[in-house]
């Protein structure tokens, strides 16, 4: 029964208070560039928790094997292995959203995420709650993408998944579409907010101020 | 020349990294809290951009590329999906002769920032400037100035980020908001600066 405890709470501890994104800063990249629309949101996602988990269960299973010296490079070669593998599936089966999202599969090789799992956790752990914890992580992933992905493509186009949700002014409704929202600056404006969010309700997050004034300042003034 | 210029500016301010392509944003916001180590990040991020751009297109158009083969009697192999793990592993290994290199010949150089040097090999601007230069078809001299814009691109990004993040010393945020909260603002603020270089129109 305990054992069960465990897992469970592996594997929904970073859906929102050890959110891989929001608190740790792990693949804020990827998570803001794809994020224009919910389709390109949701395949990001799914390549991301693929691999993620594969590597973690592979990473896991020869962790014994793995020389310490050259473990980074170990790791790096089955990642990015596996990133071959979602980046030809999607090229043959989905080549429009492959289009879509460019170079930003290629670059879930360097997303800090996977790494930053395997090197944490996979590599001290057996197979089988390594990868229960990547799968919570890539869950944890995924809820910022979405949310964020629905945001900027409800606000900025009126759609949801590219079906019309809000009627355009120039087709005879009400809604003008926000141009700035499938721009750059609007990412990272609602994940910054995001983070407020969240945080407002997990004051444990909060962190210290990095800097503080000189002692003297207010004599100086 | 002035189209290597204008490559150089475009890939320096139009296509910023980190701003408007939210690349590398991952050491972009964990060492830009002092100026400093800003400073020796974009320095690196310069050095390595520079070498292993056109290092790729090296081994890119030499070995991987459709029709590379070709004058040993295989033209129609195409290695091109092993591109990936060519290009990390070239990274990698650049980054560890760097280290050593300076190391060696630079000491200070290398304890000024040694630390931000092994980091690099998991840096995604890094490897996207391989991915670009690819997915764009670049010629040598191209990449090598596409590296150097997009690395120069970087450490300016950084360095603006890590002094404005000084200066919150005298802001009086909200809690929730303190750290990476208000990191992702000024972000988001100094990327709408950089949107009205989309503006610049280079002529050559």
């Amino acid at each position: 029964m305990a054992a069960r405890f465990d897992i469970w709470s592996t594997l929904t501890e970073p859906l929102v208070r050890q959110n891989p994104v929001t608190l740790q800063i792990l693949g804020i990249c990827s998570a803001l560039a794809v994020t224009t629309s919910l389709a390109t949101a949701l395949t990001m996602s799914v390549s991301l928790t693929v691999v993620l988990t594969l590597s973690a269960i592979l990473i896991s299973l020869i962790r014994r094997h793995i020389p310490e010296t050259i473990r980074l490079i170990v790791q790096i070669v089955i990642v990015a292995s596996l990133v071959i593998v979602i980046d030809q599936v999607l090229q043959a089966y989905f080549a429009g959203i492959s289009r879509a999202l460019s170079i930003y599969v290629g670059l879930i090789t360097t997303n800090c995420l996977v790494l930053g799992r395997t090197e944490a956790y996979a590599r001290h752990n057996a197979p089988f709650p390594a990868a229960v914890d990547a799968f919570g992580n890539g869950l944890g992933y995924s809820l910022i993408l979405l949310f964020i992905g629905g945001l900027r493509e409800l606000f900025g186009r009126g759609q949801l998944f590219g079906w019309q949700v809000l009627p355009p002014a120039d087709a005879g409704g009400w809604f003008t579409p926000l141009g700035l929202m499938l721009l750059a600056p609007s990412a990272f404006f609602l994940l910054g907010g995001l983070v407020w969010a969240i945080r407002s309700f997990q004051p444990a997050q909060v962190e210290a101020p990095e800097h503080t004034p000189p002692a003297d300042a207010r004599s100086v003034e | 020349m002035s189209e290597l210029w204008a490559l150089f500016l475009s890939a320096a301010f139009v296509d910023n990294m980190p701003l408007t392509l939210f690349l590398g944003l991952c050491t972009f916001l964990a060492l830009s809290k002092r100026p400093e180590s800003a400073l020796g990040l974009g320095i690196a991020m310069t050095g390595v951009l520079g070498v292993t751009v056109p290092l790729n297109w090296l081994i890119y158009e030499g070995l991987l590329a459709p029709g590379a083969w070709a004058w040993a009697g295989m033209p129609e192999l195409d290695l091109s999906y092993l591109a990936l793990i060519a290009f990390i592993g070239v990274i990698a290994a650049t980054v560890q002769l760097l280290e050593m290199l300076l190391d060696r010949f630079f000491p200070a150089i290398h304890a000024a920032f040694g630390v931000f040097l092994p980091l690099l090999t998991v840096q995604c601007a890094i490897l996207a400037g391989s991915l670009f230069m690819v997915e764009r078809s670049y010629s040598l001299a191209e990449s090598a100035v596409f590296g150097l814009g997009s690395g120069l691109g970087f450490a300016v990004a950084v360095a603006i980020l890590g002094a404005l993040r000084t200066r919150l010393a005298y802001a009086d945020l909200p809690a929730g908001l303190r750290g990476l909260g208000i990191a992702f603002v000024l972000t988001g603020l100094m990327s709408l600066g950089f949107a009205s270089f989309a503006q610049m129109a280079v002529t050559p």
